[in-house]
């Protein structure tokens, strides 16, 4: 079917761009036809097989009209009966993502390579052993029984997760491509909060926090697309109407009896779109890392746990707990050590920072840890001197 | 890497805090179990309640208790992992049980299902 519309879309160019020209991105243009084209086909395939066979085969007397259900209700439902078939335990996180950057949200290969640093050749590839293995597993399209469709929405919730964080913190340059990412990852989630069996707390959690983390979006890069931190941000730039929208769906996830971790995070997140820094604020966030971290451990969370601790329990606290951590391979650790340390003990926030910075993998982080080095070493030289 | 338990152990489950202390010594609990979560040693922790608690004795008779009789009673106990006694030693010494004077934590390591132990 790939195939196909490739074709399709070269012949397109060939007809318009023979009588047009071409136009001004022929690439993105091919792009574009390809993935409308790649749309329709999927919707029509999918309209075909959920609704125009059974009406053929139900044509026998007796029964009503077999009209085509095309209403953006029946779109929605195909989507999401879509969104659990890739969504499969079968088929490793990231070709789920793929598959679901290329399918549901109609992402071209060299796209989707961009954005994991790939090439084309591997995406593909990853790409046509994640259908092989759906059709092995005669994974079917359809909504999961009302008993597994709990269990089912977890996985489709970290895939969808997975792809937000794939846009918000890749190292892919291409910003445009990567809050597109963003954008899709919420469009998923809204759409499963449309659905009576899939409108759970949990997703609205996850929706809550990914509102919340979006809402800084215009914020958190400069033009020249360096990260810009949180206390450096203009705060005229985060999008109030994004944070109230995460508040409306965090009020949303605040019923039945389980706390996920999306929970937690969507809490952590509104906390964080409060700029005003007050006791109250670390104290909180540091009670929801205490909680997340005991319901999943990841080293980001135990080195904003402790970074919240220094924030409300004091400095001094916070160096005695981020010693215990020992993660020593990784450069937030040093850079966390490094600011904890910053006007304690001004000589190791150096040697912090300076591993820090030689841990680093992009040249914007070891850009930043530079940076900082800098700041403390002159310090350190205006109090040494005379 | 071993499990163990840490259980907390109170010298009189009778004694009423104010809400204050109440809500300092939950701040220091979690403070210190989210500790050793954020060193991945974290297994699993059940606080138990005093209210309403029996004691089943030989031929089935039940008391209300354990109180007054025994000299201590179980507060709670959480599970860690550590490399050695040592480590899970050094985590019991950061239990804010051990504030009260006639209070201790007993460390216990859990037998494996290996046949051995």
């Amino acid at each position: 079917m790939a195939e196909d519309i490739a074709s399709e879309t070269f012949l397109a160019a060939a007809q318009t761009w023979g009588l047009e020209g071409p136009p001004p991105n022929p690439t993105a243009w091919l792009y574009h036809v390809a993935k409308n084209k790649a749309r329709t086909t999927l919707q029509r395939e999918q309209v075909f097989r959920t609704n125009v066979t059974p009406a053929i085969k139900g044509l026998a007397p007796g029964n009503s009209d077999p009209e085509i259900d095309l209403s953006p209700q029946s779109i929605d439902d195909s989507q999401l009966q879509m969104m659990f078939a890739i969504c499969h335990p079968s088929i490793p996180p990231e070709a789920q993502i793929g598959l679901a950057l290329r399918i549901l949200c109609g992402f071209g290969i060299l796209e989707i390579a961009d954005a994991f640093l790939s090439n084309k050749e591997t995406i593909n590839k990853r790409l046509f052993r994640a259908r092989e293995k759906l059709r092995e597993e005669n994974i079917r399209i359809e909504l999961p029984s009302p008993a597994e469709i709990t269990s089912r929405l977890g996985t489709v919730l970290t895939t969808i997760y997975l792809l937000f964080n794939e846009g918000y913190y890749s190292e892919s340059g291409n910003a445009i491509l990567r809050k597109d990412f963003c954008l899709e990852a919420i469009r998923l989630c809204y759409m499963l909060t449309g659905n009576a069996s899939t409108d759970q707390p949990q997703v609205n959690a996850l929706l809550a926090l990914m509102c919340f983390h979006a809402s800084r979006f215009e914020a958190r890069v400069n033009n020249k697309g360096d990260i810009i931190l949180y206390e450096d941000q203009d705060t005229t730039l985060w999008n109030t109407e994004l944070i109230s929208r995460g508040g409306y769906y965090l009020s949303r996830a605040a019923h039945g009896d389980t706390l996920s971790t999306y929970h937690l995070e969507a809490m952590i997140a509104y906390w964080s779109t409060q700029k005003t820094d007050s006791p109250e604020k670390w104290e909180n966030i540091l009670q929801l890392y205490n909680q997340l971290l005991q319901l999943e451990y990841s080293p980001i969370a135990a080195l904003n746990r402790t970074y919240a601790l220094a924030r409300a329990n004091g400095k001094q606290a916070g160096i005695a707990e981020a010693i215990k951590l020992k993660l020593i391979d990784n450069h937030f650790y040093f850079a966390l050590l490094g600011e904890l340390y910053t006007n304690i003990d001004n000589g190791k926030a150096s040697e912090n920072f300076q591993r820090a910075m030689e841990l680093a993998r992009t040249p914007a982080d070891r850009a930043m840890m530079e940076k900082k080095m800098l700041s403390i070493t002159s310090c350190l030289k205006r109090t040494s001197s005379p | 890497m071993d499990e163990f338990m840490l259980i907390f152990r109170h010298e009189d489950g009778n004694k009423v805090a104010s809400p204050e202390q109440l809500q300092a010594w939950m701040k220091q609990t979690m403070d210190w179990i989210g500790g050793i979560a954020a060193q991945n040693k974290f297994v699993g922790s059940n606080g138990l309640l005093f209210d309403g608690s029996k004691v089943v004795r030989h031929n089935s008779v039940v008391t209300n208790g354990p109180f007054g009789e025994i000299k201590e009673t179980i507060g709670g106990y959480i599970t860690v992992k550590a490399e050695s006694i040592e480590e899970a030693v050094a985590f019991a010494k950061g239990c804010p049980i051990l504030v009260g004077e006639g209070n201790s934590v007993e460390v216990r390591k859990i037998a494996k299902r290996d046949g051995v132990h």
